[in-house]
């Protein structure tokens, strides 16, 4: 058996340029999309009324209690069953494979930034909030100046973890047709069998990927750690491999 | 709407084969974390290398495409051997729960690798030094200090490994292994309740989620028996 290098050559323009578009796409669109909602859920995650806390602790535990794979087939396959929805415009969108991965991607991994959020939010200094309660700022001055600066330097690390998660989660979105990295080079698999060739020039392709993200997460944190100076030595580990 | 014409069965079938991959893949798991971890922990520069290039594949490639590249290409791989070894020119089939099995445990034993690094440097450096200084062999110092403790350092860390490795057992559906997902792909299409059979999968999923859960706050507390807790 031998490495086929002309095949990869001849292969890499269409898996750098429609492949990996849309896999940095569907990445890039899901993470900040998600983002924004996980700012407002995780504030009211971290309530201590009850009532506003827990019906977002149920949204989060049940999309992470779940597989990613299981929420994305729901969204592709299930609302089919539905014929008033296939009536109304809802059906544009659900009918693209496109549309079913932004939403499955875009509600788990705000699932998982809402209690990444929520964490960082309840470990922000107390001292901070009550100096700035005391120098007179509104509940709202404190949670914009004070909490969510704060919060967001904690949870940077946890969430650039996140972030190249949902990366990799992207890969699946070749198994409802999705033409991203893993679905053009099934598709060239499929039409040449060479699967060595093409699986681990897309894991070398991805492994560049996970590293660029996780290196640009690391320049941001010293950037916004600048007023600090060095980190102890037992910081956790950049880059560290990890669950969420 | 939640009548599936008597295919019901099939996806309770298919969440025992979900239970058994994982578990089979949490037992990989840890013994190649354990594995890994000695590897990263020791001062072989070629052990640590090898522990370390595991760790970095593992969280720079997505599981789907370690999983179709050991699936597929091993096939090719065994094909390629047998032909030229043996003249066998039949198409070889790989079992699909091992290779399943054999992926999951290989990505999570990764992560249970980092979990048992930070474990074992979790360990006081005096008990080491104190069993050194009484006269323990290294290997002792391993059997009955390090050893026993690691595990109450590591429970936390390992309860997330299964809980993200239980989910991710889905991902084997792909290459055909009746487990949960594969089995609601299949029901979908006679009973034509796709949401019904998917909402259905996901709240079996759930049901194993929260029972792990419950175990994994049960272990906790009792691996951490006989430590004040603050």
């Amino acid at each position: 058996m031998s490495f086929d290098f002309p095949l990869i050559w001849n292969s890499l323009p269409d898996l750098l340029g429609r492949g990996l578009v849309l896999t940095i796409q569907l990445t890039v669109l899901s993470v900040l999309v998600g983002l924004c909602l996980a700012v407002p859920l995780g504030i009211l995650r971290a309530s201590r009324n009850p009532w506003i806390s827990k019906p977002i602790y149920i949204y989060t535990y049940v999309f992470r209690g779940t597989p990613l794979l299981i929420q994305l087939f729901l969204i592709y396959y299930g609302f089919g069953q539905f014929r008033w929805i296939k009536s109304t415009f809802l059906w544009d969108f659900l009918r693209e494979g496109f549309w079913c991965c932004l939403i499955a991607f875009t509600l788990n991994t705000a699932a998982y930034t809402t209690e990444i959020l929520r964490g960082a939010i309840q470990n922000v200094p107390h001292g901070e909030v009550e100096a700035a309660r005391a120098i007179g700022m509104s509940r709202f001055t404190v949670l914009r100046r004070i909490i969510l600066p704060q919060a967001f330097r904690i949870m940077l690390p946890a969430y650039s973890n996140e972030v190249v998660l949902m990366l990799q989660a992207t890969s699946i979105a070749s198994l409802v047709t999705l033409l991203e990295l893993t679905g053009v080079a099934r598709v060239i698999i499929a039409r040449t069998f060479a699967p060595y060739e093409l699986f681990i020039t897309i894991a070398l392709i991805y492994l560049a990927l996970t590293y660029g993200i996780i290196w640009l997460f690391k320049k941001w944190e010293q950037h916004l750690m600048r007023h600090l100076g060095e980190r102890p030595a037992d910081a956790p580990q950049e880059g560290a491999l990890a669950t969420r | 709407m939640f009548d599936l014409k008597g295919y019901g069965h099939l996806l309770f079938e298919g969440a025992l084969v979900t239970i058994e991959v994982a578990i089979c893949a949490m037992i990989v798991a840890i013994a190649l974390g354990l594995v890994g971890a000695a590897g990263k922990l020791s001062r072989n520069p070629v052990a640590h290398f090898v522990a370390n290039t595991y760790t970095i594949v593992i969280r720079g490639v997505p599981e789907l495409v370690l999983l179709l590249l050991i699936y597929f290409g091993g096939t090719v791989l065994l094909q390629t051997i047998a032909a030229r070894l043996f003249g066998h020119e039949e198409p070889i089939d790989i079992n699909n729960f091992v290779a399943g099995v054999l992926v999951i445990g290989f990505v999570y034993g990764a992560f249970a690798t980092e979990v048992f690094r930070g474990a074992f440097q979790s360990i006081p450096k005096g008990q080491i030094e104190a069993a050194m200084a009484c006269g323990m062999s290294k290997g002792q110092v391993f059997w009955r200090i390090k050893l026993p403790q690691v595990w109450r350092f590591a429970i936390p860390g390992l309860g997330n490994v299964w809980l993200v490795l239980l989910k991710a057992t889905a991902i084997i559906s792909v290459i055909g292994l009746p487990e949960l997902t594969r089995q609601s792909t299949i029901v979908m299409n006679p009973t034509r309740k796709p949401f019904t059979v998917f909402l259905i999968a996901a709240a079996l999923y759930l049901i194993m989620t929260a029972v792990s859960d419950v175990f994994r706050h049960r272990f906790e507390r009792r691996a951490a028996a006989g430590i004040r807790q603050i």
